[in-house]
């Protein structure tokens, strides 16, 4: 499985310049709407194929995220997979209760956090030492909340809290809690 | 005019607010003090950039997410809902050549909208109320953390806005469907079937040879579909309302009612079905109604496939009804089927709907170029930019793989949800509000187009900068509601800083036009009961009379 911050780098990538295009087309029609030239209406075929591409646009993503996100594949089938490590941690008056003092796994492993709420409704967040999010989940009371995850990298990442759960909620931080081993 | 008798009776003395229609004063009142509202969400927003820089000495946690929970509301229901009800409250007759229906349900709309904001504005500040507008049960009834009283006085205000709203859809429907005195009679029901999409004598699907006319026009048809959304919504907040009082209530009677009586994803679920008929909903059909209705105003031109434009709106309506799900990709208890229909599927639709409202917008100016460039036109092309911007952002995050890295992050507060807002929507609402200008004013002459010029471009140079440093630190982890205390994210947050102070002194460019355009004693008089006693729209309509 590729690590989230690839995806997160080609999601930069695509998006910065998804909008300089746009913001450069705007610049132009603002343009060109004030200067003199010939005034027409787009033909109703091309109208058509404009409709077309917005369809295959928005579906597309969609398709090739799902292909190409190994994540997805694995979030979506949990139930048929075997986790080579699991942590069952408790969530309760906006304190995480782990089952050891250090979560310990190996790069490569299928990892399933298996998270539970006493009270409120909280997030599950697993973050890099830059800070950067490797993945979450919401943590609702009353249901299973399951994540299954396999590390690409050795390193410590911090647990934290990535839903509003009241003023308190902010300091649900637990940093290099989680140690992944080579 | 010397400068202190422009402020007091602004430019050229041309406002005169004696001189003005009931209606125009409601209409008037509403935008007026949407606008105000407007720059206390801009002071709120502000006071949160300054946060998430470093936590500000003085302002403690409590209060910080009070700050939080009050800014979207006081932005949503205090500022939009009340432009936007003014101007449709005015647009519509307008349009429809009759007067309104009520200008007394009028005004208790304007009442009751402008004083449940206070109310809720002022129990988030005395009592710190800070569920955030997303109420995740049972954390609304968690009085561990809020006093009971203050949260049922925070319910109140969003109570009186409810109310006010209702009667805000009662007034636009009954307005749609009503033959006025000595009008020619109409059949109401056929009226508002046309208008919310529902006549299939008229449907773009009959044969050609069959098809009637449709009995609305396309700006009618996009206010009512819009204003279905806005009912459906208003219902949704007010059952929720009640809900959290019944908790309130008995807990300020010393009883406590078990917290988890009530399902927390079945909540979620339905607070978000109820919550995404404003975003994903009446804004984005409200928007694209006002673009169009803008588009042949500047151009005096017919819209571009009008009849598409028309089935759009109607798609996006029904589209608003099912896509609550892509807020819920993180819940792991949420049906798959959901996440992917729902979620991803239908909310792709939203790419096609408002994708088309932007390209029919486009082609229609273009149909009249050479345009110039005025106020109206400058600010409906951000507002187009806006969207342009924030939609795919949106449909970016409204997916399975890529939710699992985005949730929660300042990605989905910043290049979506603020540049949707601020830049598409808050300038779609400039253009219409320097359109309708001298349309409610009787010809007041705006006090310096150079300071409009300014207003234009701190506003969007802010608006889209603000949304992209926000999106920066979002891609790199930074949450929204949380606090950081380590300068973890300092650098885009400064840049963010910078950004949001290029809109607030863009606002406070455009407060100063507007009070030095009809004078600080147009803007009280507006206030005051109007002295013609008519339901015509504009005197001159009351002249004819």
């Amino acid at each position: 499985m590729i690590d989230s911050s690839v995806v997160l780098n080609g999601q930069t990538i695509a998006y910065t310049l998804y909008a300089i295009a746009v913001l450069l087309f705007m610049a132009w029609f603002g343009i060109k709407i004030t200067s003199e030239g010939k005034a027409g209406v787009l033909k109703t075929k091309f109208f058509i194929i404009l409709v077309i591409i917005l369809t295959i646009i928005g579906v597309s993503l969609h398709i090739t995220t799902s292909a190409t996100i190994p994540w997805v594949t694995i979030d979506l089938n949990r139930g048929d997979y075997t986790p080579d490590k699991s942590f069952e941690i408790t969530i309760v008056d906006h304190e995480f209760k782990l089952p050891e003092d250090k979560l310990t796994a190996k790069v490569g492993e299928l990892v399933l956090f298996d998270v539970k709420t006493e009270d409120l409704t909280y997030g599950f967040g697993v973050f890099r030492e830059d800070n950067s999010m490797v993945c979450q989940m919401q943590v609702v009371p009353g249901h299973r909340n399951d994540l299954l995850w396999k590390f690409e990298k050795p390193g410590k990442y911090t647990i934290r809290s990535t839903e509003y759960s009241g003023p308190k909620g902010h300091k649900m931080i637990l940093k290099d809690v989680l140690v992944i081993t080579e | 005019m010397s400068f202190k008798d422009t402020f007091l009776n602004g430019e050229k003395g041309l406002f005169k607010p004696d001189g003005l229609t009931p209606m125009q004063k409601l209409a008037l009142r509403f935008v007026v003090t949407g606008v105000l509202f407007y720059g206390l969400s801009a002071i709120e927003g502000m006071i949160m950039r300054m946060y998430a820089i470093a936590p500000i000495p003085g302002i403690n946690a409590e209060h910080y997410f009070a700050i939080l929970t009050a800014h979207p509301l006081v932005g949503i229901f205090g500022s939009s809902y009340s432009i936007v009800f003014g101007a449709f409250l005015f647009l519509v007759p307008f349009l429809m050549k009759k007067p309104l229906w009520s200008i007394k349900l009028g005004n208790w709309s304007f009442i009751l909208v402008t004083f449940g904001t206070l109310t809720f504005w002022g129990a988030g500040f005395i009592a710190h109320y800070a569920p955030l507008y997303t109420l995740y049960w049972p954390l609304p009834a968690d009085f561990s953390q809020f006093g009971p009283v203050g949260g049922a006085i925070f319910i109140l205000g969003i109570a009186l806005v409810m109310v006010g709203t209702l009667c805000f859809v009662i007034n636009i429907f009954k307005t749609i469907s009503y033959t006025p005195e000595g009008h020619e009679k109409v059949d109401g029901k056929a009226m508002f079937w046309s208008a919310v999409g529902f006549r299939w004598k008229e449907s773009i699907f009959r044969k050609k040879s069959k098809r009637e006319e449709n009995l609305t026009s396309l700006p009618i048809a996009a206010i009512a579909r819009g204003t279905v959304d806005t009912a459906l919504n208003a219902g949704i907040i007010t059952f929720t309302g009640v809900l959290i009082l019944v908790y309130m209530v008995a807990a300020i009677f010393g009883h406590s009612l078990e917290n988890t009586a009530i399902d927390a994803l079945l909540y979620k679920n339905w607070f978000w079905w109820g919550l995404d008929l404003i975003a994903d909903g009446l804004v984005l059909i409200f928007v694209a109604g006002t673009w169009y209705l803008l588009a042949m105003l500047i151009t005096g031109k017919d819209l571009y496939m009008a009849r598409i434009a028309r089935l759009a709106l109607w798609v996006e309506m029904v589209v608003s009804w099912t896509v609550w799900s892509h807020h819920l990709l993180s819940d792991q208890a949420q049906p798959a089927i959901l996440k992917i229909v729902s979620g991803e599927l239908v909310t792709a639709f939203e790419l096609i709907t408002q994708g088309l409202a932007f390209f029919i917008t486009l082609i229609t100016l273009w149909s009249a170029r050479p345009l110039k460039m005025t106020n109206p036109l400058k600010f409906l092309l951000g507002g187009l930019l806006g969207f342009g911007l924030a939609v795919p952002a949106g449909i970016i995050q409204a997916d399975i793989g890529l939710n699992r890295i985005l949730h929660n992050t300042q990605w989905i507060i910043g290049p979506h949800v603020h540049v949707a807002i601020l830049v598409g929507l808050t300038m779609t609402l400039y253009s219409a509000i320097y359109y309708l200008l001298p349309i409610l004013t009787n010809g007041a002459e705006l006090y310096s187009q150079k300071l409009a010029n300014w207003h234009f471009w701190l506003h969007l140079i802010g608006g889209v900068g603000m949304g992209a440093f926000m999106g920066m630190a979002g891609l790199k982890g930074m949450l929204r509601r949380t606090i950081y205390y380590e300068g973890e994210y300092s650098i885009y947050m400064i840049l963010a800083g910078l950004a949001g102070s290029l809109l607030l002194i863009s606002f406070l460019l455009f407060l100063y036009n507007v009070v030095m355009t009809v004078g600080v004693k147009g803007l009280i008089g507006i206030y005051q009961p109007a002295k013609l006693k008519t339901d015509a729209l504009l005197p001159e309509q009351q002249a004819a009379e």
